[in-house]
């Protein structure tokens, strides 16, 4: 793997010396108060290594994921900027990601994202110019090459940390590692996953990642989260586009009594996260806990990650939050 | 529909075509140079537009790149993904947009895999498409190698680098 560091972030620090990583998802309000980011990402800060701030998840408005990150760095956290490919073309995505760099983001995921028929205002037009591939090289372009696109010369350019995300749960199936590949070589240093609730297949996957040597080129942070009841399953898994969650979990959860079951989906939780740290080529895990975010800390906890790296200060905290021109990072 | 799904269906008999016509307009190019590129793309629009509406559900993004997707038209993928499928596709394989239709990637990857001469080029990353071809004629811009033309700081991968496949 490539020693030069890419970005003056913490969680690539974590991820290049060897720790194992932890991300969390914000759920970002609907709200024009900075204060209820903060409440937010107070849960989170101690516990995990980078933030997540979605970009219009599951195809809902919510507080732009840009403006999110710069609340967040101004507060020396470590935010990942998630950009999806539906709301907005080439033109305002690459002007989006030199601001958020400019704010001290440090970390990118780029998603192609939910399509609007998965929100609450299905009318919209879908922009799509890129594919999340496209997007991942175009962004690779601009920090390595210093350009935009079209060629035109960046004065400075972003250093950041690449991500992608990958499904391996739903089909084609053995297609997936392919396109992970693919990933991979548009760009991608890292890697966040969907929900794994399904421990075998993902095996099976982790499997050909290996055989490709896809493990050796970028860091593979496996998506994990609490199911609050059989219910939220059955949502989830039946409307929300992308989750598989197999029946032994569903039964798991319809056979625990009542009082006991957000319980028994932190213990499956904490689990998953036990059994996937196992599996060779997982570099870390990335918890989604929507609307139980105060399990989040627990969770961590629990499965025996915690207390997290003190890599150049407080926890989700980046060391440098400004990078100056002339006067890089370069090292742990 | 029909007709179109049977040969879908033969992505073999597809590639074959795609070949041949491929050498048919390559030998024909000097003649429609004489003529104007822009001429003959005009005579050409309909009835491209037509035939491969009938068998690929073709949107005439005007730089086709259907042998390297499976012989299926990529643009017909309502997110337009032209690098493979996103993490959206049902468990039966269908459409996160449209629950009643199979998912494009799903038949692409399938049928590439029955493609000896072009399944291979489902590797390739394909670069952003240039939206200010969209109602040209492809065979045209193949000739003119507008099709290959890519924004100035893009770096064109061929077919990615596996340790094994």
């Amino acid at each position: 793997m490539n020693s030069e560091f890419k970005s003056d972030g913490r969680l690539e620090r974590v991820l290049r010396s060897g720790r194992f990583a932890v991300t969390a998802e914000l759920n970002p309000p609907d709200s024009a108060d900075p204060e209820e980011v903060y409440q937010a990402a107070l849960v989170l800060s101690e516990v995990c290594d980078g933030i997540n701030a979605t970009d219009g998840s599951g195809a809902h408005c919510h507080m732009s994921s840009v403006a999110i990150c710069a609340l967040l760095t101004r507060a020396g956290y470590a935010p990942i900027f998630q950009v999806s490919c539906r709301d907005r073309n080439r033109i305002a995505i690459q002007g989006d990601v030199l601001g958020a760099a400019a704010m001290g983001v440090s970390n990118v995921l780029c998603l192609t994202g939910d399509d609007v028929t998965a929100g609450d205002q299905p009318q919209a037009k879908r922009v799509f110019d890129f594919d999340s591939i496209q997007l991942l090289r175009t962004i690779k372009i601009m920090r390595d090459k210093g350009m935009f696109l079209s060629g035109r010369k960046l004065t400075t350019p972003p250093r950041l940390f690449l991500g992608a995300a990958s499904n391996p749960f739903v089909p084609p199936y053995d297609w997936r590692p392919y396109r992970l590949a693919k990933k991979i070589e548009a760009g991608a240093d890292f890697i966040q996953s969907q929900y794994c609730f399904d421990v075998p297949r993902f095996r099976q996957f982790m499997q050909k990642v290996r055989d490709l040597g896809l493990h050796e080129q970028a860091f593979f942070l496996v998506g994990v989260g609490p199911l609050r009841s059989e219910k939220a399953a059955e949502f989830m898994r039946t409307k929300v586009p992308g989750v598989h969650i197999p029946d032994n979990i569903v039964e798991r959860l319809r056979k625990t009594p009542k009082e006991k079951k957000v319980e028994e989906g932190k213990r499956i939780c904490v689990e998953i996260i036990q059994q996937v740290r196992e599996i060779e080529g997982v570099s870390g895990v990335h918890v989604m806990a929507y609307r139980q975010e105060e399990l989040v800390a627990e969770i961590i906890s629990e499965a025996g990650l915690l207390p997290r790296p003190r890599i150049g200060g407080l926890s989700a905290q980046d060391s440098k939050v400004r990078p100056r021109r002339g006067n890089r990072v370069n090292g742990v | 529909m029909k007709f179109g799904q049977w040969l879908q269906n033969h992505p073999h008999f597809l590639e074959q075509t795609y070949g041949l016509t491929h050498r048919v307009f390559t030998m024909l190019d000097p003649l429609i140079a004489k003529l104007g590129y822009e001429r003959v793309d005009h005579w050409l629009r309909g009835p491209e537009e037509f035939a491969k509406r009938i068998v690929f559900d073709c949107r005439m993004c005007g730089q086709c790149i259907l042998h390297s997707t499976g012989m299926t038209c990529s643009m017909s993928c309502p997110k337009n993904l032209r690098n493979g499928p996103c993490g959206g596709v049902r468990a039966n394989g269908y459409c996160e947009v449209f629950p009643d239709k199979p998912c494009v990637w799903v038949q692409a990857y399938n049928r590439s895999l029955e493609m000896p001469l072009y399944g291979d080029e489902i590797l390739v990353i394909e670069p952003p498409v240039n939206r200010s071809l969209e109602g040209s004629s492809a065979w045209i811009n193949m000739l003119t190698g507008q099709d290959k033309v890519t924004p100035k700081a893009w770096e064109s991968i061929e077919i990615i680098p596996l340790a094994e496949k």
